[in-house]
């Protein structure tokens, strides 16, 4: 058994501390750990996304970076976007035009396309099928997870305009 | 009225958020063991010895069983009891598993799961299906054998006669959320199961055999599955036994949740089929006799391949009516997975078989397919010819798919785009298009006719709110918002009023699967009787002239809100708690015989898909597809055309890129996400158009409307039609393009057809 290391990470805004061993994985200290379930694990080999989390401004496959390459990192999961009392506008988009189906690649699917929007605000449907591309959805087709996305960056863009 | 409207998913709110609980997610006390199978180096033999010294010292282990130390033989089966849960010497598939480990992590149990040392003595393995068929490996004694007027002779007279053999793939259900399970020992013994399945009460059956104890110490909840597509109907029992086992032995919780190589290497999938077919027709391609001889493959367990075989066999037709057929069923047993429950349950391989026949006779007798598809239809309500009897003898008299197609090709431009793509394919030397439009007609009911039953039960409390369960799992189809949206009709009350709670084996007792598509109409009816029989007590308290509408009890005219209505009634001792029952009716089904009536009523869909292919590499694309869909009268449109999307997109995966592959020591070597590749974001067609059929269901289901989980799964054939046709204008030869069609099977064909080789 390796020997523990401290590891510091601020997770969604709130400074957390706890020894994990170097060959842990984020996803796993994240869920056992700190008790976010939002991240899941899917495939385990960073292909489905469903444990994908923003890490210092980039989405990361918590499945596969160990805790201590996140060691100081800044980390937003799904839990850090929006709460049921108190939806982001992309959370609200998958809930009103059923980009969700089983619901456990949402979180993922979310906290990609928050970053796929600060990349890209004005994205074309092509471009959100590219930026999308390492998140598996096997219920919906995609079609409306597409679409929620469309819909949550035209809402976001007017939103801006009006406020300018 | 809340059905027909387009609500969103119950749980989506905690979805986009990320606090909708799965099993993995239930907050574990701080003493659950986590549990991981060995699984078997090889794909048939026996077990010499075993050395599990280095899993026993291995940090975290706490224990280890073999088959022996088991109370029971801990039969997983849901059929024959042909399943025990660790092999009892024999193994049977690369993968089985042979121990069982506790340790104090699931990472833990994982790594000593590994370290097993165990020595065979192999045996020579049956793996694809030439092989157990030449060796006469099957289940039962005989093939099955349907058989309706004389094949054989009809072909022998028919003016074109058309053979060949189609292969098809399996397919892994790839449900995002892998099997799982934990259990949480009680008072006296009895057992508290959470896991991630579409059959509870098999769960609870299952559990109750293996630990011998009667079913009523067993309680099974599930709140919902992150995906289960057929794959949690009977996969989850190994899970939530072994947890169970563990959970008696040791008095501590235990949970188990399969890493995906382990989910791919243990658990069962689609059953590849062989099909091989002989068809005589007239000149203009209608077919007089047709014989079908359909070879799946079964795994090493039963498992529910006798079902999924018979519905292949009763799908043989599709949309077309066969004067004189013989369909021929082997159900064979190699050494590989366990075939099991995949969307469509058997129905897509039959039906595929068929549409392979109608553009094998197109190509031999140079006609477009879709008007050979037309002309071999079978009758509308209105043309009345004679032919509407299936080869099993049910009556076709609803039959819609004339009218949706010819709506379908108007509103896709079929002819004008299949004249274009022709037009391309004559100029462009290496691209080339294709373009199909096929149908489906799907029946609906389980083939067992006694699992066509479910129960439900309401609570109203004094407050007017309401508390609904019922026996259908939710797996992100959106059954427990239809349901929600029933019972808030039945009571005239807003959906908001209605709480759907998890499923619950003790609250509503020997439940069926959620499968067969069979969720919102039978659990539907049966919460619809549950809300009837409230009413009915409520309405008999309050007056003589009593309905329920727009949140209130409207009285002789006069209206008082629900919840003063229902507090009303609980002060008069009225009882607001009620149970609900269905049992479809109509149906009467002999599989011996092939005879009968197996389903209620059949839904209706089409698609029409154009590709492009590159000859010189195969890789291909979706460029468009237009979707015409039957669900009867919608109860909740959103929720439908997600489903037929989905299925669509997962029926085009099976037939293009989701390839299977076990080497020849029988070790599937598509085992992650890696190798296996199902449909991306990028993927899907670049235009893709659906709708749903404007009608309602003839025979008088829940709110008239028809089921909606499998049947679009096969207007995914459309695709594979479509790269035929693609392939076939590289030269005159028929492109028999087999499943899945991935670039190097395309490739091959297209040097198939263009150069003879």
């Amino acid at each position: 058994m390796s020997d523990k290391m401290h590891i510091k990470l601020t997770v969604n805004g709130e400074d957390k501390e706890f020894l994990a061993e170097p060959r842990d994985l984020l996803i796993y200290a994240l869920r056992e750990k700190l008790n976010i379930t939002g991240p899941h694990v899917g495939c385990d080999t960073s292909h489905c996304g469903a444990c994908t989390v923003t890490l210092n401004g980039k989405s990361v496959k918590s499945c596969t970076m160990f805790v201590a390459q996140a060691n100081g990192a800044e980390i937003t999961t799904i839990e850090g976007i929006g709460s049921p009392d108190a939806l982001h506008v992309l959370q609200e988009s998958f809930k009103e035009h059923h980009g969700l189906q089983c619901g456990f690649c949402t979180p993922g699917m979310i906290t990609r396309a928050t970053k796929l929007l600060e990349e890209n605000p004005t994205p074309t449907e092509e471009e959100v099928r590219f930026g999308m591309a390492g998140n598996i959805c096997r219920c919906t087709g995609y079609q409306n997870i597409v679409k929620s996305i469309l819909a949550a960056a035209s809402e976001i863009n007017s939103a801006k305009e009006a406020a300018e | 009225m809340s059905v027909t409207k387009p609500l969103p998913h119950d749980s989506a709110k905690l979805h986009v958020t990320g606090t909708a609980r799965y099993v993995d997610d239930i907050p574990v006390p701080a003493d659950c063991l986590h549990l991981a199978f060995g699984l078997s180096d090889i794909a048939c033999g026996s077990i010499q010895s075993i050395n599990l010294d280095a899993v026993r010292a291995a940090p975290g282990v706490t224990s280890v069983w073999l088959a022996g130390d088991l109370p029971t033989d801990c039969d997983c089966s849901p059929s024959v009891h042909d399943e025990p849960l660790l092999s009892d010497g024999q193994i049977h598939y690369l993968g089985q598993p042979v121990f069982l480990v506790a340790a104090t992590s699931h990472t833990a149990a994982r790594h000593a799961a590994r370290l097993g040392q165990i020595e065979y003595s192999p045996e020579p393995a049956l793996l694809t299906i030439e092989d157990a068929y030449l060796a006469g490996s099957q289940f039962g004694d005989a093939p099955r054998i349907w058989e309706r007027g004389t094949a054989a002779p009809a072909i022998y007279a028919a003016a074109h006669v058309i053979e060949g053999v189609l292969d098809m793939g399996g397919q892994e259900h790839f449900y995002l959320e892998s099997q799982a399970a934990m259990v949480m020992p009680q008072d006296g013994g009895d057992m508290l199961v959470h896991s991630s399945t579409q059959h509870p009460s098999e769960i609870q059956h299952k559990v109750a055999h293996a630990l011998d104890i009667p079913m009523h110490a067993v309680q099974v909840e599930t709140r919902r599955m992150g995906g289960g597509f057929g794959g949690k109907e009977s996969q989850g029992n190994a899970l939530a036994i072994s947890c169970a086992v563990v959970a008696a032995a040791t008095g501590r919780p235990a949970k188990m949740r399969y890493d995906r190589d382990d989910d791919f290497t243990i658990t069962g999938k689609r059953h590849d089929f062989q099909i091989r077919y002989r068809v005589g027709t007239d000149e203009s391609g209608r077919i007089e006799g047709a014989e079908f001889l359909q070879l799946a493959r079964c795994g090493w367990a039963q498992d529910l391949s006798f079902p999924v075989a018979d519905r292949a066999m009763l799908h043989t037709d599709n949309a077309y009516f066969l004067p004189n057929v013989r369909i021929e069923s082997h159900r064979l047993k190699t050494n590989t997975q366990s075939a099991t429950a995949f969307r469509g349950f058997g129905g897509p391989q039959g039906m595929l078989g068929i549409e392979r026949v109608m553009d094998h006779i197109a190509h031999t007798l140079g006609q477009d397919p879709l008007a050979v598809r037309r002309v071999n239809f079978y009758d509308t309500p209105e043309t009345q010819s004679g032919r509407t009897s299936t080869p099993y003898g049910q009556e076709v008299d609803d039959f819609v798919l004339d009218e949706l197609v010819t709506k379908l090709a108007d509103q896709c431009d079929y002819s004008i785009r299949r004249e274009a793509a022709a037009q391309w394919n004559e100029t462009n030397p290496v691209l080339k298009r294709g373009i199909a439009l096929t149908p489906v007609k799907f029946g609906i009911s389980f083939t067992l006719t006694h699992l066509n039953q479910a129960g439900a039960l309401v609570h109203v409390y004094q407050d007017g709110s309401i508390q609904l369960n019922h026996g259908g799992t939710e797996m992100g189809q959106g059954l427990f918002q239809k349901v929600a949206q029933v019972a808030a009709s039945r009571f005239g009350v807003p959906i908001e009023t209605i709480k759907i709670t998890a499923t619950d084996t003790g609250k509503v007792p020997n439940t069926s699967a959620t499968a067969a598509s069979s969720g919102s109409d039978l659990n539907g009816m049966a919460v619809k009787a549950a809300c009837d029989t409230i009413r009915d007590r409520m309405a008999t308290h309050l007056g003589k002239n009593v309905q329920f509408e727009g949140g209130s009890v409207v009285v002789d005219g006069s209206a008082i809100p629900f919840a003063e209505a229902a507090k009303r009634c609980y002060e008069s001792r009225i009882s607001l708690s009620a149970t609900g029952f269905y049992k479809t009716p109509k149906l009467e089904w002999n599989p011996e015989t092939g005879q009968g009536r197996p389903f209620f009523y059949f839904a209706y869909g089409a698609a029409c898909s154009e590709v492009v292919i590159d000859t010189l590499t195969g890789e291909n694309r979706i460029l468009r597809t237009d979707i015409i869909h039957d669900a009867g009268a919608s109860l909740n449109p959103v929720l439908d055309i997600g489903q037929v999307e989905g299925g669509f997109v997962q029926g085009a995966g099976w037939l293009t890129t989701e390839e299977l592959i076990w080497d020849d020591k029988g070790r599937l070597r598509t085992h992650a996400p890696s190798t296996y590749k199902i449909p991306a974001c990028s993927d899907r067609p670049d235009i893709f158009n659906v709708s749903l059929w404007d009608g309602q269901n003839t025979e008088d289901t829940i709110y008239r409307s028809k089921a909606v989980g499998e049947p679009p799964f096969m207007l995914g054939i459309a695709v594979l039609m479509a790269l035929s046709d693609a392939v076939g204008a590289c030269g005159d030869i028929y492109a028999d393009l087999n499943a899945p069609a991935t670039p190097e099977r395309i490739l091959k064909a297209v040097q198939k057809v263009r150069d003879g080789i």
